[in-house]
């Protein structure tokens, strides 16, 4: 990572940050929930290099803005500037020094300590983390993919539906995978956009040693977020695997005709994560797979693809929550866009997004108007009956 | 201080105040060069009837206010001098009306350009407004209240200018309509036939009013647009070349750019011509003006039109233009401002000596952008500087070299355009005594505890 130091005060805060492509509404998840200037990115820039320059102390509320970015990425799309690749970073290289000084919110700090203590941030049982995939099968050498879950995928109720879907549909399609179980690690995403890199080392290492000794060359993610530190930072820490989303090797065994997906009549709008579309371009293959499935009519969001709005669960706030509270909170807001297309399912492909906007629907009072459903739950509801 | 704070909290919700450190410095400072200065509280109201509850408790305790759009102006014309209550506007962001057929908008106090164009290509296509090329968060009053230019000044005169009414909030709490809205139901005349009182509120930075609405006059938005680049290296050319071309009465916007980057082009002025037609023959038609206009030019061999590739014409043709921001980074330092007077064209020979000696003599990287207004009866010129944040010698110096080009833009005539509370002091010296007196009658009657951003316009 770069001294981010030497480079931050380079933010003019002119604000493009906060904005879609068509200025139509404000995309900075934590901006359009908090409204203060000091929650958009050039808010945050300006004060964490106030910080360095000891203009403003370090407090709770300091570090609260900080991790309020749910390092969606929209500020990299949106900025004019040539530095505009590095903007996360320096987000993650300032929560990197507070981590180092000690000096983060307790939220956070309980998200180090569960994921340090227990394998996971839920703070539950390593014991149960298979408990899930009653009769899945465990990875063994020679299988062609291991299939990693993650720890929402693991542990959380919706998340759990989202992981047996997609393994009832490999089953069908006869893909050769297997499962870690309960000798599976957290993936270290989250630790690492929080900005614990000594945390995150140890989880790569551990889970790479792992992946080598079982000898497993392809890694199928179920969450774009696994994915995407699997695929952008693990490599330099001695990776030697390659790696999908689920949405990809799915969109494969459609076009093999491997999987043939029967009626299936809903209106489904598709809600792009953040870590599959912005950070690693991966827009067509979801969007594919939907419109494979007889009877589905794909509805766009005024913002799609790199304009997406972010479910409001990045940097570790599926768990910690911090744009919570208010109807202005990212994944209300983005219910409310998903309902006004006319849709009867939104669509995910991500079990952070399911948890968010799950919870959303509720609160909304969205309940039996708008489904949030995976993409790998529609993909078996529409695969015919066995005989 | 703590019952001001509930008092606010009261008034917008608790989620809406704070007086934490961050937000205190924050929005006690822009990205110019003015010393901050940080309020007491930072206040984000949603209605007009926040906001009168909020000027009452203002006028109650004493305690200044200051309202805010993005704070893009550089010229620190909201930071609270004083400290008090920041009112942030953004949160009154809603787009009222679009009246199609009279052509106007009625927006909010806090609606940002970018919203409003925005909805206007999504719902009203063949209808346009002036957007400048601050970034997109400027908000719309706030553009108006600093008498600020768009992509229409060219043609019809400082953004101010189209303002087709008002609603404020007076210093004393009192909601008022300005305009025809003050006797119908339709917002298309900021006053005439009757007195124009929106005088009273535009150019004065909020120190006699805060705008809870305002209408804007709305445009015609032709099917084409087209962007041709004038290149000439005498600067004696320039005023009678950006004059002949906005006399044809047929050009969008008439800028003229002078740089010494790209290496390419230094040395040469580089005048942006963009004009727009409803047809591909209105626009080769106005082409051949712009040609034939400028024809004597071409033949002198003083200048010439550059061929502008496809990919370069986005940018120059993008509203609002990402290029300017840019700017700020040129030299990696995250930092630029300007001194925009406005003034006869013709003074622009002197005006680019002076730019490049001040830029020589604090050793400064400079750039100069001249926006033609009102078909050539005078242009903003700007002397910009770009200064690197993490460097104060660097940032001294192009306050210095800003603060000297204000003064002679003064002596040459000029006015200095949304000046910092300095300036501010340089062009009331330089006023007419009584027209000094009646801004300060106004001042008073208007405001006569004193609470609106305190430090601006104010006669010492």
């Amino acid at each position: 990572m770069q001294n981010y130091a030497s480079q931050i005060h380079r933010c003019f805060r002119c604000g493009y940050c906060k904005f879609p492509t068509d200025y139509s509404s404000f995309n900075c998840p934590s901006y359009r929930r908090f409204r203060f200037d000091s929650y958009s990115t050039g808010g945050r820039l300006w004060l964490v290099y106030a910080w360095l320059k000891g203009e403003v102390e370090w407090s709770e509320h300091l570090a609260e803005i900080l991790y309020a970015c749910t390092t969606c990425k929209n500020c990299t799309e949106q900025c004019p500037m040539k530095f505009a690749g590095d903007i996360v970073d320096w987000i993650v290289g300032a929560r990197s020094d507070m981590v180092e000084k000690g000096k983060i919110p307790p939220r956070v700090a309980r998200f180090f300590e569960g994921v340090y203590g227990y394998g996971n941030p839920l703070k539950l049982l390593r014991s149960d983390r298979g408990a899930w995939a009653d009769g899945t099968k465990i990875y063994a050498p020679g299988d062609e993919y291991l299939l990693y879950v993650g720890c929402l995928g693991s542990y959380d109720e919706n998340a759990q539906k989202m992981a047996k879907s997609l393994v009832d549909v490999f089953n069908a399609a006869g893909v050769s995978f297997g499962i870690l179980g309960n000798d599976e690690e957290c993936c270290g995403n989250e630790v690492y956009m929080l900005g614990e890199m000594g945390l995150f080392q140890t989880l790569v290492e551990k889970n790479n040693e792992k992946f080598k000794e079982l000898g497993v060359k392809k890694i199928v993610a179920l969450s774009p977020h696994a994915y995407n530190a699997m695929k952008n930072n693990y490599p330099a820490l001695g990776a030697v695997f390659e790696v999908h989303h689920y949405t990809q090797l799915l969109y494969q065994l459609i076009e093999q005709k491997k999987i043939k997906p029967s009626q299936n009549k809903a209106k489904v709008t598709y809600q792009d994560p953040c870590f599959l579309g912005r950070y690693n371009k991966i827009y067509d293959e979801p969007r594919q797979i939907l419109r494979s499935i007889p009877g589905v009519e794909l509805v766009e969001m005024e913002r799609n693809r790199k304009d997406s709005f972010c479910c409001g669960g990045g940097s570790g706030n599926f768990i910690m929550d911090l744009l919570a509270g208010s109807e202005d909170s990212p994944g209300r807001v983005r219910v409310r866009e998903a309902y006004e297309t006319g849709a009867d399912t939104l669509a995910v492909a991500c079990p952070s997004c399911l948890t968010m906007l799950t919870d959303a629907i509720k609160t909304e009072d969205l309940d039996g108007k708008l489904a949030v459903k995976d993409i790998s739950q529609i993909v078996k509801e529409s695969l015919p009956a066995k005989k | 201080m703590s019952d001001i704070y509930e008092a606010l909290a009261n008034i917008v919700g608790k989620d809406y105040v704070s007086n934490q450190a961050e937000e205190r410095y924050f929005y006690g400072r822009d990205p110019g060069l003015m010393p901050p200065h940080e309020p007491d509280y930072v206040v984000m109201p949603k209605t007009t009837e926040e906001v009168q509850e909020i000027v009452k408790l203002a006028n109650r305790e004493k305690v200044p206010v200051v309202p805010k759009g993005a704070g893009l102006s550089l010229t620190g014309l909201v930071i609270p001098q004083r400290g008090g209550i920041l009112l942030d506007m953004k949160r009154m962001d809603k787009i009222l009306e679009v009246n199609e057929k009279a052509g106007y908008v009625i927006v909010e106090g806090g609606t940002t350009h970018a919203a409003l164009k925005s909805h206007l290509e999504k719902h009203y296509p063949h209808l346009r407004h002036s957007v400048p090329d601050s970034p997109p968060i400027a908000t719309v009053v706030a553009n108006a209240v600093i008498h600020g230019q768009g992509r229409l000044t060219q043609q019809h005169g400082f953004n101010s200018d189209m303002v087709s009414g008002l609603e404020v909030v007076l210093p004393t709490g009192e909601v008022c309509r300005i305009g025809s809205c003050a006797v119908s139901p339709y917002w298309f005349s900021k006053g005439p036939p009757m007195p124009d009182l929106t005088g009273l509120f535009l150019g004065w930075f909020g120190t006699t009013g805060i705008i809870t609405k305002l209408g804007m006059k709305l445009y015609p938005c032709k099917k084409f647009r087209d962007a041709m680049m004038f290149l000439t290296d005498r600067v004696d050319l320039v005023p009678d070349i950006m004059r002949k071309l906005g006399r044809t009465e047929m050009m969008e916007d008439i800028v003229s750019s002078f740089a010494p980057l790209p290496l390419r082009l230094k040395g040469n002025f580089n005048i942006l011509v963009v004009i727009t037609g409803d047809s591909e023959e209105e626009l080769e038609f106005k082409r051949k003006m712009a040609w034939d206009t400028l024809w004597e030019y071409f033949e002198s061999r003083d200048g010439g039109f550059l061929s502008v590739p496809p990919d370069m014409k986005v940018p120059l043709l993008a509203m609002p233009s990402k290029d300017t921001t840019r700017f700020a980074d040129t030299s990696k330092g995250g930092g630029f401002e300007y001194s925009g007077p406005i003034t006869p064209i013709d003074k622009y020979p002197e005006f680019i000596t002076k730019l490049e000696e001040l830029a020589s003599r604090y050793k400064l990287f400079y750039a100069s952008s001249a926006r033609v207004i009102d078909g050539a009866h005078a242009m903003m010129f700007s002397f910009s500087y770009t200064f690197n944040r993490a460097n104060p010698d660097e940032m001294n110096r192009a306050k210095t070299a800003l603060d000297e080009a204000a003064e002679f833009a003064l002596e040459e005539g000029g006015v200095i355009w949304k000046p910092n509370i300095n300036e501010q002091q340089m062009v009331m010296k330089r006023m007419d005594p009584n027209t000094l007196k009646l801004m300060t009658k106004i001042k008073q009657l208007l405001d006569p505890n004193g609470i609106m951003n305190p430090g601006n316009w104010e006669a010492k």
